[in-house]
């Protein structure tokens, strides 16, 4: 309960052991460095990169959808979250229906998102907004369902108004559960983000992080689907291309099979 | 004319075996303003639900109850209840001064003295000095004043309380009995007090009421005539205090 928390030195000095022994490493297998650059050469390129400017447009997008969904999740999550909690026959009404799609994996929704929404902004809002809600609703809903009968009959016989016992007595006594659901959800949300930007997006860092990656290859990609095509075969033909990618990787670990194989013998 | 009227008031529970328990049977009480009164009578008697239910945090299942020519239907605006788990019905995100500024906020709303009236209730109470602590920093004694100055900060001209010394340790609720009687003696609220502590009762009371086993009702009335201010030395030392003790001792045991 101490108000200022003390520098965690101990936390901070492995995340320092872990970067020299990235950099040590790298610089210790030469052929392992074109798979693993020492962590300066990686920093100076992400320098580079910043300086040139795409990676500030990109992380400016993505930080703006993860507001954007982060706030909805939060606002539809505890008032929902609030309302279950509160009155037991609105949770026996929606129980199962929240407890069939709350496991459904988030990223397997991206597909139906895309076929509602097209791949714009509002889809991958929507696809963090699905996967951000559940933690944040499901901790309102148990703590406002753990606060004691006696503290509501408390503002009960000192005469308070509902909407006074929602905002002097439900919203402070289920604060804790409430902030507990609005921290997952916070990692949530920006995974989220990220991937639907990998898989469907046209800007963001999830955008652009694998095609980074790639750039060369996939230049000519990109010219020929971009050009005069609706949204849902950009959709179809961004499925498509990572399929067709995934069969790519196949050959090439053959090829390295045979190679093996071919090695002993010369 | 009496501040609080009880009419034939019972309460009956369906279990889940479906059959029916009565917890109060057939109560009427009349309640003049001003009076300090006790209800006595062994654990299980359906004491809360008597209070609870005068208190219109619970619809009794027959007969009803006056405040101030009002029939209840629902918490009533002058009346508030001092629960017996008083340490769960501290706010917690509160300080002791954010607590009985509660009271005070819930009567009248915001303003700008609630504050300097609220530390005096604290002091009231003997927890000057505590008013920025939290109520889990606070000892249960501490934390009974607080409830009790957050009841009072409210002005109720009606304070109900349930056995709210009941937890205490020995000492600390003689203490907190004068403390409650100088309280009583100085703001003129009408209080009634739930106990299982014959002694205590007559200590505090105007009257007795002596409560039968479930399902509960009134047996007897006792007037308790002792001067005040009381002492609890003198007051307690008097033969005519042992002799309602016994009295009450052997109603409630048969």
């Amino acid at each position: 309960m101490d108000g200022v928390k003390k520098f965690n030195w101990l936390g901070w000095s492995a995340c320092a052991l872990l970067l020299c022994l990235w950099e040590l490493g790298s610089r210790a297998a030469p052929k392992l460095q074109l798979y693993v650059p020492p962590i300066s050469q990686v920093m100076a390129a992400l320098g580079q990169l910043a300086l040139a400017g795409p990676i500030a447009k990109h992380l400016m997008i993505t930080v703006g959808r993860f507001v954007e969904g982060y706030l909805l999740s939060a606002a539809i999550g505890v008032s929902l979250g609030i309302v279950l909690g509160y009155f037991r026959i609105v949770h026996s009404f929606l129980e199962t229906l929240i407890e069939f799609l709350r496991p459904m994996p988030s990223v397997a929704i991206i597909p139906v998102a895309i076929l509602a929404l097209g791949i714009g902004d509002s889809m991958i809002v929507a696809v963090t907004v699905y996967a951000t809600v559940w933690p944040i609703l499901i901790n309102t809903l148990d703590g406002v369902r753990r606060i004691e009968k006696i503290l509501l009959d408390t503002g009960r016989t000192f005469s308070l108004a509902r909407r006074q016992i929602l905002w002097q007595i439900i919203l402070p006594a289920a604060s804790p559960y409430i902030v507990t659901g609005l921290r997952v959800g916070l990692s949530i949300a920006l995974i989220l983000v990220t991937t639907a930007e990998m898989i469907a997006g046209s800007k963001g860092l999830g955008f652009f992080y694998p095609r980074r990656r790639t750039l060369d290859e996939q230049r000519g990609h990109v010219r020929r689907y971009s050009a005069g095509r609706g949204p849902w075969l950009h959709a179809q033909s961004t499925v498509s291309r990572r399929r067709s990618e995934g069969d790519a990787l196949a050959p090439r670990r053959d090829r390295a099979g045979i190679c093996l194989r071919c090695s002993p013998g010369d | 004319m009496a501040i609080l009227v009880v009419q034939g008031l019972s309460k009956s529970y369906r279990q889940a075996s479906g059959e029916t328990t009565v917890a109060i049977g057939d109560i009427t009480c009349h309640v003049e303003a001003g009076e300090f009164i006790s209800f006595v009578g062994p654990s299980g008697c359906g004491k809360t639900t008597l209070l609870m239910s005068i208190a219109g945090l619970l619809a009794p299942t027959s007969g009803r109850v006056i405040v101030n020519g009002n029939p209840v239907a629902g918490p009533p605006a002058n009346l508030v209840l001092l629960f017996q788990e008083y340490n769960k019905s501290l706010f917690a995100w509160r300080s002791v001064l954010g607590n009985v500024r509660f009271g005070l906020e819930a009567r009248r709303g915001y303003s700008a003295g609630a504050g300097e009236k609220a530390k005096g209730l604290i002091e009231l109470v003997g927890l000057k000095g505590f008013e920025n602590h939290y109520p889990w920093e606070l000892s249960g004694g501490m934390q009974q004043r607080v409830a009790i100055a957050r009841a009072l900060a409210y002005g109720p001209e009606v304070l109900l309380m349930d056995e709210p010394f009941g937890s205490l340790d020995a000492l600390t609720r003689l203490e907190l009995e004068d403390v409650l009687l100088r309280i009583w003696a100085e703001l003129k609220t009408t209080i009634l007090f739930i106990t299982h502590d014959i002694e205590e009762a007559i200590y505090l009371s105007d009257r007795i009421w002596v409560l039968s086993r479930r399902p509960s009702r009134i047996i007897d009335e006792i007037e308790i005539t002792f001067p005040r201010p009381r002492n609890q030395v003198t007051t307690r030392a008097e033969g005519r205090f042992m002799e309602i003790r016994n009295a009450i001792y052997h109603q409630i045991r048969n």
